[in-house]
């Protein structure tokens, strides 16, 4: 048996989605975390729960990229395919590289199941495939075979297939087997025999690699330099969540998050829901309005209220965020954004979302929009956004996604005495200037113009806000017309003056560099991976992302300014580049894709280039 | 007192628990004109909300609180100017929100007493959903909903407690509209205090309002409200020369009763159980082992259903008082209540949460994992 060493590979598994492709996707992740690889995901999975089985409606899969070096994407195509039954190989064998390994169970591929998956004739033998290399093994009939003793059933026997799978996986990558086999028994804690047969399944798909002479290498894929650190793997939703609960406790704030369940943004509450023992309280709401509602009506009595959505529920709590931008109180508001108009894609990816968030609302009502780049970055993202709401008195939408929410990767955890002091100040005593020791809730901070926030309890300092235009500086409700125009260009100029760090550029060479990649989002990744393949081929192409969607960098303009073209690709129409020349850009090119997936490395680093050969043309 | 040192839990579990339990009571005794804002008061002249808002103001000092502890959260529509009014923190919300918004304050605030006021526009249009799982969930907050069968904000269409076929000019050929009964919905909503008074009986109105902010979990207080300008009179059988034939008060303990009142002071008529029913009978007619003795504690809600429908819109036989006042736990008694055995298991320790899991160290450059 040889033993070859390699630098990345993309494994993807593929099944019913009742398979359970997206645990052992999971699994072979946290193995590769923990045997120190840099990696990414990808899962993908229908929007029914248990579409009909084996249709390739039904198929649910996870992308694993894992690599002994820096990564930045899932990978465009899968190096190895686990198909667990035709549907799965149906609706993802056209994505494998070519040369690259198919594992199929042969006995799945029967004629009333090719008939379901849409198959005229079986590509097992028809020559379809005959660029991959197929290995059939028959992973349920060993399953059975071995965990036949423990006494199950056959259906519940036939689940611990997907582990035989994982366990072939992990022997031909060297995997670690520990961490596996912990987890089963934690989750399975209540079942022993559940978990025992899994177990078994496990190993059996480990000895299978090792006895049969089917495979003909095993690969090693050995750990990354990372930067020095402390790593863990962590999926967005996840870092979103746990900075929500970071954000709480350096502004010694209660976090109260009002929210309905919606995808993808529910595992944030499912995350949220398990950190009860911080002061964090969680509120499932009968709808979107009454969610956003709950989370305003927290803040208002001094704690962080916090609503997560997507772009359907964004939709919904616009007259609430509204409300928050008029009483100047602090509200975060996460939209994980998935494919849409209406139900649209609910479990893909999508950037379109950008346009509601920065004007989705009826009057002049400005909020702060920021945006995370990967996984991990969510709760840095999170951070700064309760950093602003908190800082300004303000509305703040945090604009994640679906690549972002599910997809991980190892997540350099932060040094904590170095995270942001975000502490509120409420008012204590009496502020009004006209020495009445009476307390006006809109006199502001002359640097910041946050407005005084005294919260209810506070003596001698009851007042009242609400939806009503109010007078500069009393706060008591004003129709006058001259007032109306101030108070519309002061909320304005409020979050137009929020102070955010400049645009960082990576520019491998500024003296002759001409284009400039212009990003924001999930689309960090492949747009920096793309860069990278043209710096490898002598294309020097610089890049800058967006973190700030509002206000935006200051240095922005002049960085746009210094680039004869600037690239900016969106997973949508277009809607940050018309942003962008509303600033007054005119060297922008609009680069986009609603296909519901994120962009591919590949296809970028050609788009980028043909852009560049067009536009020297 | 703060936000960040609010008192988390009602001590003792045993029987009924102030409403109020958790709100600092004193020093000051504080009287009506301390509830009272600088702001001018602008509702139309004879508007009943102006009874309603000097009862208020009148009864706030027997709850024994200081004004800082209070809230009143509102939606939009006449009644929602109410907070502007009061010299209590406030919250002018949007249409149909505030028990929503109310529900976020009083789980983030155990230390004050918040009150909603909404209209029937408001509560039972826009903001039904809103209203119908405040209740359900048992939040403990205290919701004053002025029914003046009316939209009058926006100049007079009609509304979910209008009667069918009232000409306005929204349905000049009549409202097709079947209303609501406000307290049958609120009772059907599960909720655990629900009673109903007049604008013009400033007594009744009060000790039921006393009540409603001491209860714990959601109160909803149905009050009928006269609008001057676009439903003027609809209440008016009720507080015209002969109402004591329409109107019934509940009494605790007391038979249900109405009419003229005899030299012994006893009803002419009273409420009888009757094929598993309620009905009103004359004194000669009803046997007395059938007469409806209130209890507004009974767990089940069937008797007070009844009573809400003693008579249907048409006001012949409206009763007011308190409906049920059953205890039962208050939603966010018991979300603060996990927070805090959760962080008696396990204290919060963001290092711990945030190094939670498969972590692995990488210490150099081209380091090994841990």
């Amino acid at each position: 048996m040889n033993t070859e060493q390699i630098d990345r590979i993309v494994v993807r598994f593929a099944g019913d989605s009742g398979d359970g492709m997206q645990l052992v996707g999971d699994r072979f992740t946290g193995q590769a975390a923990a045997f120190g690889n840099d990696l990414a995901t990808f899962p993908s999975y229908p929007a029914e729960i248990r579409a009909p089985q084996g249709t390739v409606h039904g198929v649910s899969s996870f992308q694993v990229h894992f690599a002994s070096s820096d990564i930045l994407t899932p990978g465009d195509a899968p190096d190895v395919l686990v198909a667990m039954n035709p549907a799965a190989l149906r609706a993802n064998a056209s994505d494998v590289s070519v040369g690259g390994v198919v594992i199929v169970d042969p006995d799945e591929f029967t004629k009333r199941n090719l008939a379901k998956a849409g198959y005229a004739s079986d590509p097992l033998s028809d020559g379809s495939l005959a660029h991959l290399t197929v290995h059939q093994v028959t992973m349920g009939a060993l399953t059975l075979g071995t965990v036949s003793e423990l006494g199950l059933g056959r259906k519940e026997a036939l689940r611990c297939r997907n582990l035989f799978a994982l366990g072939i996986l992990s022997w031909m990558y060297g995997r670690p087997t520990e961490v596996v086999e912990d987890y089963l028994r934690e989750k399975f804690a209540k079942k022993p025999l559940v978990a025992e047969a899994n177990i078994l399944a496990f190993r059996a798909g480990w000895n299978f690699g090792e006895t049969t002479e089917m495979f003909a290498v095993r690969y090693e894929v050995p750990a990354a330099a990372l930067a020095e650190g402390t790593y863990r793997h962590v999926s967005g939703n996840a870092a979103l969540a746990l900075g929500i609960v970071a954000a709480g406790w350096v502004s010694g704030m209660k976090v109260v998050l009002g929210t309905y369940p919606i995808t993808p943004a529910s595992d944030i509450l499912h995350e949220l829901a398990k950190h009860k023992n911080f002061p964090v309280l969680t509120i499932q709401a009968e709808d979107e309005i009454s969610a956003v509602g709950a989370a305003l009506g927290a803040s208002f009595g001094g704690a962080l209220g916090v609503t997560t959505t997507s772009g359907p529920g964004l939709a919904l709590k616009s007259e609430t965020i509204g409300l928050a931008v008029m009483a100047e109180l602090p509200l975060l508001v996460v939209d994980v954004q998935r494919g849409g108009p209406s139900t649209g894609l609910p479990t893909k990816t999508e950037q379109a979302d950008l346009l509601q968030a920065m004007f989705g609302r009826h009057g002049e009502s400005p909020v702060a929009v920021v945006a995370p780049s990967t996984p991990a970055d969510c709760f840095d993202a999170a951070l700064e956004a309760a950093r602003i709401a908190v800082t300004y008195r303000t509305p703040v939408i945090l604009l994640s996604d679906g690549a972002l929410a599910n997809g991980a990767e190892p997540w350099r955890l932060p040094v904590l005495n170095e995270l942001p002091d975000i502490r509120p100040d409420f008012s204590t005593e009496p502020n009004a200037p006209d020495g009445s020791g009476t307390h006006w809730p809109y006199v502001r901070d002359d640097e910041t113009l946050a407005r005084a926030w005294a919260v209810p309890g506070t003596p001698g300092l009851q007042h009242r806000i609400g939806g009503l235009e109010k007078a500069a500086d009393t706060g008591a409700i004003s129709y006058d017309p001259a007032n109306h125009e101030h108070m519309v260009r002061l909320r304005q100029q409020k979050i137009a003056g929020i102070s955010v760090a400049d645009l960082d550029v990576h520019d491998p060479s500024p003296a002759t560099t001409q284009t400039l990649i212009l990003g924001w989002g999930s689309t960090y990744g492949p747009i920096q991976e793309a860069c990278r393949r043209l710096a490898a081929r002598g294309v020097p192409v610089a890049h800058a992302h967006l973190r700030h969607l509002n206000p935006m960098p200051a240095n922005l303009d002049e960085v746009i300014a210094r680039y004869e073209r600037v690239i900016v690709p969106e997973m949508n129409l277009g809607q940050m580049a018309l942003l962008l020349r509303g600033r007054g850009a005119t060297n922008l090119i609009s680069h986009t894709q609603v296909t519901g997936q994120p962009f591919k490395a590949g296809d970028l680093e050609v788009a980028f280039l043909a852009h560049m050969e067009g536009a020297a043309a | 007192m703060t936000a960040l040192d609010v008192p988390a839990q009602v001590e003792g579990e045993q029987g009924p628990v102030s409403g109020l339990a958790l709100v600092p009571r004193g020093p000051q005794e504080q009287k009506p004109a301390d509830y009272r804002s600088d702001q001018e008061v602008r509702w139309c002249p004879g508007c009943g909300d102006y009874i309603i808002l000097s009862t208020v103001q009148s009864m706030l000092p027997a709850l024994g609180l200081q004004k800082e502890n209070l809230v009143f959260v509102s939606g939009i529509g006449c009644s929602s100017r109410f907070p502007y009014y009061l010299d209590t923190y406030g919250m002018h919300s949007i249409h149909g929100r505030a028990p929503a918004i109310a529900t976020g304050l009083a789980v983030a605030r155990p230390d004050l007493s918040v009150w909603v006021i909404t209209g029937d526009g408001d509560a039972l249009s826009i903001g039904g959903n809103h209203l119908i799982h405040a209740l359900r969930r048992n939040v403990n907050i205290t919701i004053l909903l002025f029914n003046n069968r009316v939209y009058g904000l926006t100049k007079g269409q009609y509304s979910p407690t209008s009667n069918q076929g009232m000409v306005t000019k929204s349905s000049p050929l009549g409202a097709p509209d079947a209303p609501f009964n406000p307290v049958s919905l609120a009772l059907g909503a599960e909720a655990s205090f629900v009673a109903r008074a007049l604008d013009s009986d400033r007594k009744g109105l009060a000790e039921v309002l006393v009540q409603a902010a001491e209860h714990r979990g959601a109160a909803l207080v149905e009050i009928y409200q006269n609008c001057p300008i676009f439903n003027n009179g609809a209440f008016d059988i009720l507080k015209a020369p002969g109402s004591e034939r329409h109107l019934v008060k509940l009494t605790p303990g007391e038979p249900v009763g109405l009419g003229e009142l005899d030299d012994q002071g006893r009803h002419s008529h009273l409420v009888v159980r009757e094929g598993g029913r309620l009905r009103v009978a004359t004194r000669s007619e009803a046997d007395p082992g059938q007469v409806l003795i209130h209890d507004p504690g009974d767990p089940d809600p069937t008797t007070a259903f009844a009573l809400s429908r003693l008579s249907a819109q048409d006001l012949s036989h409206v009763v007011t008082g308190v409906f049920r006042a059953v205890s039962r736990p208050a939603y966010d008694d018991d979300v603060r209540r996990q927070g805090e055995n959760a962080s008696k298991a396990s204290p919060p320790d963001l290092e711990d949460l945030i190094f939670d899991g498969d972590v692995w160290s990488v210490p150099s450059p081209r380091g090994a994992r841990a």
